[in-house]
């Protein structure tokens, strides 16, 4: 895994898009990881008492997918300074999520990317929707 | 709530603002490798930087660091979190809104910043405010108020490492109580959307209920026995509006196509093959070429219609590729 380098990257960039299938082991294994417990996350019972359903993906699942999709594609020296995130639809077990990302602007004195990223589920829509800002090393000396 | 209700109620809530929300939340466990490690298999994160110490030693890192998406975790309640709510000011404030009629809550956006790389050890504690309630707004939701809370994470020097603006939206649910919607009972997953309605007019819905009955019929004129379609109420070449209609075989060749890959829409199968025919009788119709690869649809491919359920209330013509020598 190779890092980009900022004098590579261009206003316009696309990055490859990326199909995740939203599973109950994705969401419950998600919610763990975070350390999140509220039941909604793990316990179908407890989401249909909220109106949805089937258990759905918590906040810090849908910021985990969105930052990593970033460090991913920008690679290990690559920094992650901010995540900015507009959330949508619920992603529920069955769904399957595309993640799509787009540099929309480059600060030349901090060296960093805005990348806008959208994840849109196949049945409800937009996910979540917003803007990362990566730092990436300078200078193609590498 | 009249106008002096409302009031008492803002006044309520509004008090809130600028309130921590109970004392700082110290992480159970210091930042640490397995923890990174679990949560980089789930998400996918393939950033040797998170799980591969030697990898990382010889990155700009200079060792294991935490991904960034993590600086909440650290200071997570836990296990707990799935028992009852923590009384802590933030539930205090949600209860006010409860009462109030106010049951809905959906968070609406996060803002985290990051100041510096978390490495195993580093300590973290959460400091949150309640920063600010908006004044009532009308939202697609129903009517409600939007709560930021805003987090700022310390380590164990006591400098700031990250900040984290969270909105929720607290609102009266449009059909009624939320929490009160109608639990399933069964152990299926979400029903599968179906596709748009065929819109039944006047002068339209004849043919449609044809479909339904698995007949697909071609209006024709009853004064000079133009065929034409879609249904309209006059003939374009007499100006009759005497008409009558034949029953079409079906079969036909592809006069022009497209296919769809995007957007997705609910009810429909990707990617989806929209031709239009040419029947044989001579007027054109819009369906769609299934039963075949779409990249192998060729215009001046001969095609038979069937008339088929696509999904629980839909009736419609598909059209496959014509059996050779047919
Ligand atoms: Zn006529």
């Amino acid at each position: 895994m190779t890092t980009l380098h900022f004098e590579s990257i261009n206003v316009g960039d696309k990055l490859p898009a990326k199909e995740v299938p939203i599973t109950s082991s994705l969401i419950v294994g998600g919610a763990v990881a975070s350390r999140d417990f509220t039941t909604v996350h793990h316990d179908k019972k407890a989401a249909q008492k909220a109106g949805l359903p089937d258990i759905f993906m918590n906040i810090l699942t849908s910021n985990g997918l969105m930052s990593s999709y970033i460090t991913n594609w920008a690679g290990p020296d690559s920094t992650t300074k901010k995540i900015d995130l507009k959330l949508g639809a619920p992603n529920l077990p069955g769904f399957v999520m595309t993640i799509t990302g787009e540099v929309k602007a480059k600060n030349e004195d901090h060296g960093t990317l805005e990348i806008e990223v959208t994840g849109e589920n196949n049945v409800w829509g937009m996910h979540m929707q917003g803007t990362v800002q990566v730092q990436l090393p300078k200078g193609a000396q590498s | 709530m009249n106008p002096e209700e409302t009031q008492a109620f803002e006044e309520k809530i509004y008090a809130f603002i600028g309130r921590e929300n109970g004392p700082p939340k110290k992480g159970h466990d210091a930042v640490n490798e397995p923890m990174i490690r679990h949560w980089a298999e789930i998400m996918g994160d393939e950033s040797p930087v998170y799980t591969d110490s030697e990898a990382a030693i010889n990155s700009s890192k200079g060792g294991i660091i935490a991904p960034p998406s993590m600086l909440q975790t650290w200071s997570m309640e836990g296990y707990s979190m799935a028992g009852d709510f923590v009384q802590d000011v933030q539930r205090g404030l949600h209860n006010v809104f409860d009462e109030h009629g106010y049951t809905g809550v959906l968070g609406t956006n996060t803002t985290t910043e990051f100041f510096r790389d978390l490495k195993p050890g580093d300590e973290v504690t959460a400091h949150t405010v309640i920063d600010s309630i908006s004044e009532q707004k009308a939202t697609a939701r129903g009517i409600g108020y939007f709560i930021e809370t805003v987090t700022t994470f310390t380590d164990q020097d006591g400098e700031d490492v990250g900040r984290q603006v969270f909105r929720v939206l607290k609102f009266v649910p449009a059909d009624g109580d939320a929490s009160a919607s109608s639990e399933s009972t069964d152990d299926e997953s979400p029903a599968a959307p179906t596709r748009i309605a065929s819109p039944r007019g006047h002068d339209n819905g004849w043919w449609w209920n044809a479909i339904d009955e698995g007949k697909m019929l071609i209006q024709r004129c009853k004064n000079c026995q133009t065929l034409r379609h879609p249904p309209r109420p006059m003939c374009g070449e007499c100006q009759s509006i005497e008409w009558d209609s034949i029953e079409s075989s079906m079969e036909g060749e592809v006069f022009s196509f497209t296919t769809l890959h995007y957007p997705k829409i609910p009810g429909y199968d990707y990617p989806l093959c929209c031709a239009v025919i040419s029947l044989n009788e001579g007027t054109r119709i819009v369906s769609n070429i299934v039963g075949i690869d779409h990249e192998d649809v060729t215009i001046g491919m001969k095609v038979k219609g069937n008339i088929e359920q696509v999904d629980e209330k839909t009736m419609l013509p598909q059209f496959y590729p014509a059996q050779a020598g047919e």
